[in-house]
């Protein structure tokens, strides 16, 4: 399957130099939504997929550190995040990400683009949905006017701002921007393999076609024998 | 037929006759020269069984059977173990595959009349396939431990338990005691694979079965000689290949193409027992079971009732009185069996929405329906029925 990822590479133009809305996405991502959203599921290492260098991924793995035993004492240790290590949570555990947060733990990003009802596109509008309550419109403590939220607020403060972050190839940080390359990037992290999946089930259904042609072929020839056999029966 | 290699008089042959028994039996087999593809579906659920056994053994590695490690093991193949992506894709897309398949293959069974004389066995062993398929599916759907897996689980479970007398400790017995947890995970593990299989033996009694009676065919009539059979080979595997062909590449579409269709998004949400999901919905291959089980406002009797539409099909051979096999020539027959098919499609469904009007209506209606057509039409429509005359030979039915 290899030559065919480099197919895929080929084709995609995955460059080392131009950054997809991906990668701008995980730029996101990492200077702001994992201040308080977790990747439970994906590892470091899994980052080469948006094309990622191995020493970017070490480079961001090292300024985590996660759980390693205990020590002699007995008290918990940590050590510096290596590739394989899971991106997992900013938070101890559940109970610190419940106190940060008014009481409800944010939502996990690893599958988040499919469990969402609504899926990416309603997350990049809710992204862009903040705005000034109406007056007189009394909010729940600790949530934010949102009209994309059925409700019309949500636990979470305005998370982008324009020009919040700069991006190495020069693309203007809008929010709407940010939004949107987010969006990208959790429909990556739902579906890392898709790309692949695509240009396998091509090479697969091309070879099926192929061999379906053949097979056709075959059966008709086959077959014809047993035609040849009645017209000489019934001549 | 052809000529015999002298190697079948050998060593080997004396003492284990194999070559000769795989020639006379996938070689120089009899078929009646007349099948239609619908008789290629049989070779279709065995591809896609051969396929769901052998990429489940590679996800068997890979999966943690605890509650802890369950979902992050699904992910873990799912995102890091090379093609993982790619035979859990062909798990998941295998069992919508094979289900689909064994609902063709048994509706054809069902409007030739394969079912009858002499082949009462393959139906038997057939409609017992279709039950351990269930059995396996569903055991098999509770192990990636997501939201869907663990209510789906639940569900069928309130349901055993509703059963009178037996059904609790029936439950607890098959759970072990501490509800739907580590124990009972395991036990669903080991279930999946035990089903899984025993399939493997049963289809061998299925299609021994077949080698004794023949095939059926399109007429219901059986061969009258020669002339009306051809070799299986090279005959119905080029027929057979060509088809397995086309039915790798509805496969391939669905694996590779609309994924999202194989499973409910709900499940790639860990379990959580306090969480309920706004609506529990089964996969689609067992939707029509569920809203059978919906149908009625008592729990136990929507059990009765579900198991019972499996269970009348075990009685289909005794109850269908007509002396003619195949509905081409069974003129009731022929507008009420598309009906039944039509039931079920539509129990299905009623069985993805909300058990309200008018599903819930509907639902009722085709449970009837169902119950109706084996247990009234079949046994009675020989009585009013004025059947075709059928064909004296398979030449020139194709």
């Amino acid at each position: 399957m290899r030559w065919m990822l480099l197919a895929l590479g080929l084709l995609g133009g995955v460059s080392a130099h131009a950054s997809t809305s991906e990668q701008r996405g995980f730029k996101v991502f990492r200077q702001v939504c994992s201040t308080c959203h977790s990747l439970d599921h994906v590892a470091y290492a899994d980052l080469s997929g948006l094309g990622l260098t191995q020493d970017q991924i070490k480079e961001y793995a090292a300024q985590h550190q996660v759980p390693d035993g205990l020590d002699e004492d007995g008290d918990p240790k940590t050590r510096v995040a290596r590739p394989t290590d899971l991106i997992g949570s900013p938070y101890a555990g559940e109970a610190m990400a419940r106190m940060a947060n008014h009481g409800s733990v944010p939502p996990d990003f690893s599958r988040r683009a499919m469990t969402q009802k609504g899926g990416v596109a309603w997350i990049v509008r809710m992204l862009q949905s903040y705005a000034e309550a109406p007056a007189g419109r009394k909010l729940p403590p600790g949530s934010y006017y949102n009209t994309a939220m059925p409700h019309g607020h949500i636990g979470m403060p305005q998370p982008l701002h324009d020009g919040q972050i700069s991006y190495e190839d020069g693309t203007p940080a809008t929010t709407k921007q940010m939004a949107e390359d987010l969006g990208a990037f959790l429909e990556w992290t739902a579906r890392p393999h898709l790309a692949a999946r695509h240009l396998v089930g091509v090479f697969v259904l091309l070879y099926l076609a192929g061999m379906y042609v053949l097979l056709l072929l075959m059966k008709r020839r086959v077959w014809s024998r047993l035609r040849q056999t009645d017209a000489s029966r019934n001549f | 037929m052809t000529e015999r290699p002298t190697h079948e008089a050998g060593w080997l042959e004396k003492r284990l006759p194999i070559v000769s028994v795989f020639r006379r039996e996938y070689v120089d087999f009899p078929m009646p020269r007349n099948l239609n593809s619908l008789w290629s579906f049989g070779a279709f659920a065995m591809v896609a069984l051969g396929l769901l056994v052998l990429s489940g053994i590679f996800l068997a590695i890979n999966y943690t059977p605890t509650m802890a490690d369950a979902f992050a093991s699904i992910e873990t193949i799912d995102r890091r173990v090379a093609s993982g992506w790619l035979v859990r894709a062909i798990h998941m897309g295998g069992v919508s595959m094979l289900f689909a398949t064994l609902y063709v293959h048994m509706g054809r069974s069902l409007y030739y009349g394969s079912y009858k004389t002499p082949r009462e066995l393959i139906w038997l062993t057939g409609t017992g396939l279709l039950a351990m398929v269930m059995i396996t599916a569903f055991a098999g759907y509770i192990l990636p431990w997501g939201q869907m897996s663990y209510w789906g689980a639940t569900v069928v479970i309130n349901a055993v338990n509703a059963v009178p007398g037996i059904g609790h400790p029936l439950a607890s017995w098959l759970l072990g005691g501490d509800g739907l947890g580590d124990v009972a995970l395991h036990r669903f593990y080991v279930l999946h694979f035990v089903t899984a299989f025993s399939i493997l033996g049963v289809i061998a009694l299925h299609v021994a079965s077949i080698h004794v009676s023949g095939s059926n065919n399109p007429t219901g009539v059986d061969p009258q000689g020669p002339d009306d059979t051809v070799p299986f080979h090279p005959y119905y595997t080029s027929k057979d290949g060509l088809g397995i062909c086309l039915f790798l590449a509805v496969y391939a579409v669905l694996i590779f193409f609309l994924p999202n269709l194989l499973t409910l998004s709900d499940n790639y949400v860990m379990a959580n027992p306090v969480v309920t999901p706004k609506d529990i919905t089964p996969e689609w291959y067992f939707a029509p079971f569920y809203a059978i089980l919906r149908a009625v406002p008592s729990r136990l009797g929507g059990l009765v009732l579900a198991a019972g539409s499996i269970a009348v099909l075990f009685a289909v051979p005794w109850l269908d009185r007509s002396p003619v096999r195949s509905a081409r020539y069974r003129p009731l027959l022929k507008i009420a069996l598309p009906v039944l098919f039509f039931s079920f499609f539509m129990l299905g469904m009623a069985g993805m929405h909300a058990p309200t009007a008018p599903w819930l209506w509907v639902s009722r209606l085709c449970v009837a329906y169902w119950y109706a057509y084996f247990l009234i039409m079949l046994p009675l429509l020989p009585k009013i029925e004025k059947t075709y005359p059928v064909p004296v030979a398979l030449q020139g039915q194709n």
